[in-house]
């Protein structure tokens, strides 16, 4: 998908989580998955007596970060440049797949091997890099995965997520030659990693993202639980990283408070499998490191969204979301689905993704959950007042919303309203009321309807 | 003896005048004097929650005419008043009158254990029931902990509902999922919705609940919405029924 085919098309995730759920089974099962995920991560939290006070470090540390952004990256760039690495900025995705192809052709790189990096995964740089001859490999396995497939990620820390043993049994003997019809975990994780050593020897160059950047180091911090980022960036000399730029964080010591949240956060695990450090080139070796705005600068600008760029991508928003864990990562037809993917995508194209702040029932959930407490769920309200207000509110639905205050603002009307709406309510047979249009009677009944309101029995009560 | 402004959501006024009426009931039994004024309407949620906050303002001025002259205001439901007392801010943000307002409305359970300290409530209810945490109450409200927030467990529903006789509460694999009712969302993303609420439906079954309950009859509408349809053994009742005394 280009930048320019999602910029036109408008989302409809109504219809897509509806889509998501014919397979009754297969959304139970993803539901279940992504709950035990939960599961996992309430356990790692409450074995933390201090849980809730770092979950509020966290939010000062980020709040103080965003309150001196540009201070931070200029001396974030300036201590890694010191270090020996190479510092970009881009402005845009254009503009950072620009950077990363003249550093790639620069060094005549044919071959590149990434570990994740929802970054790139934001700006579409592996078809961009793919048109101009450069073979991208994906190497932590789910997003290898759903590369094989010809797919986005569909969750930001387990892109695979999605898919069950027997579908990635039948990607890896398409694609890999593993026997038809297996689905032993161990034996196609095998195959996987047999298939990417071959991949990591052959690469010319490595490119990872980056969890966290240090301003008063220069360093940064990748988490991973394979190894591939340290796989991908050991073998060949050169090592891209790019980063959003809200990634920043103040000082080395910030650390103990991220690293401790984000894993837990993620998967339920103390800490990530590798927390590999980075500072400056290795020996022989060049450091590119690209800091990226598309977007994030405009979003620092809006008092109502700024607390979003607080965001860790831990991805437990996700995991917790009623409707994320039921409608699955493809319904939202954006980078980052689920609950904060609903706040940024708007904010990257408001009348493309004006469904998303309303594929929630504000139930809350994810403001709790939250590692670094941004209140998702209000911004989300928030969201769905700013596309209201621009016009991009559903005529019909606004119209009903018009009418609703019509009457509820004359008492005598609403009582009337309410009078005429039971008496109807009552006689009409069940099959009117019941009809095509009646999308609360799909899979509902309504309450029987009363012959008289509390209004009406609360003054016979009183004679 | 205190004087409240009893606060209807609409649709409890127009659908379940039983639960109206049992909210009553009960707060009289706990020497309450309840007056209805009559002019209420609708606190704007649902317009609200649509984006069209200029179609909300109205009602919020509305309301706040109408029951600015009592001394407490309580309502059945916690996601009415997490509207008055959170959303209101936005159009009332510093007028005294607001500020007095949002701090003398209560959700009916939070009223009688934090205003009217009640501990614990006389009656007999010999049932294995599933208590429903409603988001709002919960999360906006805090009326009990949360499962995502780590700390002390408490809830305020649930104290006053372990008070009665022979009642058992059963224990949920999900202890406070959302159902999907959701306001508009219901309608708007009705797979995921009914989706959401067959969910719960299905873990209370399996910890054996034979009464369905919660703080807001609008989760309670949606639920039984789908136990109706599919004729399951469940009976609904909002807690204001059960705390009043009112048979299965």
């Amino acid at each position: 998908m280009s930048e320019t085919a999602a910029k036109q098309k408008k989302v409809d995730h109504p219809a897509r989580a509806a889509e998501f759920i014919q397979d009754k089974e297969r959304a139970r099962w993803h539901d279940n998955t992504l709950w035990f995920v939960r599961a996992k991560r309430d356990k790692m939290a409450q074995s933390l007596p201090e849980w809730e006070t770092l979950r509020e470090c966290a939010a000062q540390i980020k709040a103080n970060t965003m309150s001196r952004l540009a201070d931070y990256l200029e001396e974030f760039e300036a201590k890694a440049t010191k270090l020996g690495a190479k510092v970009h900025w881009a402005k845009d995705a254009a503009e950072h797949n620009e950077v990363v192809l003249s550093i790639l052709q620069g060094h005549g790189v044919k071959r590149l091997v990434k570990s994740k990096s929802m970054l790139t995964e934001e700006c579409h740089l592996n078809p961009f890099l793919e048109r101009h001859g450069i073979e991208v490999i994906d190497t932590d396995l789910g997003e290898r995965i759903v590369q094989l497939d010809n797919k986005p990620p569909s969750h930001i820390v387990l892109p695979a997520i999605h898919l069950k043993k027997e579908d990635i049994g039948q990607l890896f003997h398409e694609h890999l030659g593993t026997k038809e019809g297996a689905t032993d975990p161990q034996y196609l994780a095998e195959a996987a990693r047999q298939h990417l050593r071959d991949k990591f020897m052959q690469a010319d160059a490595g490119l990872t993202g980056v969890n966290f950047a240090v301003a008063e180091t220069g360093g940064f911090v990748i988490c991973t639980n394979e190894g591939n980022a340290d796989l991908g960036v050991s073998l060949p000399k050169l090592h891209i990283a790019c980063m959003g730029i809200e990634k920043i964080i103040p000082r080395t010591k910030d650390l103990g408070v991220f690293l401790r949240l984000l894993a837990r956060s993620a998967t339920g695990q103390p800490i990530t499998t590798y927390s590999s450090h980075f500072h400056g080139p290795r020996e022989g070796g060049e450091l590119h490191i690209v800091l990226v705005d598309n977007g994030r600068s405009k979003i620092l600008g809006s008092d109502d969204f700024r607390r979003s760029l607080n965001c860790i991508r831990c991805g437990a928003c996700m995991n917790t979301c009623p409707v994320y864990r039921r409608s699955g990562g493809y319904s939202y037809e954006s980078t980052v689905p689920g609950p904060i993917g609903s706040i940024l995508a708007p904010a990257r194209d408001e009348k493309a993704y004006a469904a998303l702040p309303s594929a929630c029932s504000l139930c809350g959930s994810c403001t709790d959950v939250c590692p670094v407490k941004i209140d998702i769920h209000h911004q989300l309200l928030t969201w769905r007042r700013e596309i209201a207000a621009h016009g991009n509110l559903a005529f019909s639905k606004r119209l009903s919303m018009q009418m609703a205050t019509f009457v509820f603002r004359r008492t005598w009307l609403y009582t009337l309203a309410g009078k005429l709406g039971r008496f109807f309510g009552r006689w009409t047979p069940r099959f009117l009321i019941y009809n095509p249009l009646n999308k609360w009677g799909k899979q509902r009944d309504l309450p029987p309807f009363p012959k008289r309101s509390f209004r009406e029995e609360f003054s016979r009560r009183k004679k | 003896m205190p004087t409240v402004g009893l606060f209807i959501p609409c649709y409890v006024d127009q659908l379940y005048p039983h639960v109206g009426i049992a909210t009553v009931e009960l707060l009289e039994k706990c020497g309450v004097h309840v007056e209805f004024p009559t002019a209420q309407t609708c606190c704007g949620q649902p317009m609200a929650n649509t984006g069209c906050t200029e179609l909300a303002q109205p009602l919020a001025e509305k309301f706040l005419q109408v029951f600015a002259p009592y001394e407490y205001v309580v309502a059945p439901s916690g996601s009415c008043v997490a509207m008055v007392r959170h959303h209101y801010e936005e159009y009332f943000h510093g007028r005294p009158e607001y500020e007095a307002l949002r701090k003398k409305t209560f959700e009916l359970t939070e009223f009688l254990t934090d205003v009217l300290k009640i501990e614990k409530l006389p009656g007999r209810f010999p049932y294995r029931v599933g208590l429903h945490q409603s988001c709002h109450g919960l999360r906006e409200l805090r009326l009990a902990s949360s499962s995502e927030i780590v700390g002390k467990a408490f809830g305020k529903a649930e104290q006053l509902l372990k008070g009665l006789d022979g009642i058992e509460l059963v224990k949920l694999a999900r202890p406070d999922e959302c159902c999907g009712f959701g306001g508009t969302f219901a309608v708007n993303e009705e797979a995921v919705s009914c989706m959401m609420g067959e969910d719960r439906i299905h873990d209370h079954e399996k910890a054996g609940t034979q009464v369905l309950t919660a703080n807001d009859m609008s989760c309670l509408m949606h639920l039984e919405g789908l136990i109706r349809r599919q004729k399951k053994p469940i009976r609904v009742m909002h807690i204001a029924e059960i705390l009043a005394g009112r048979p299965v």
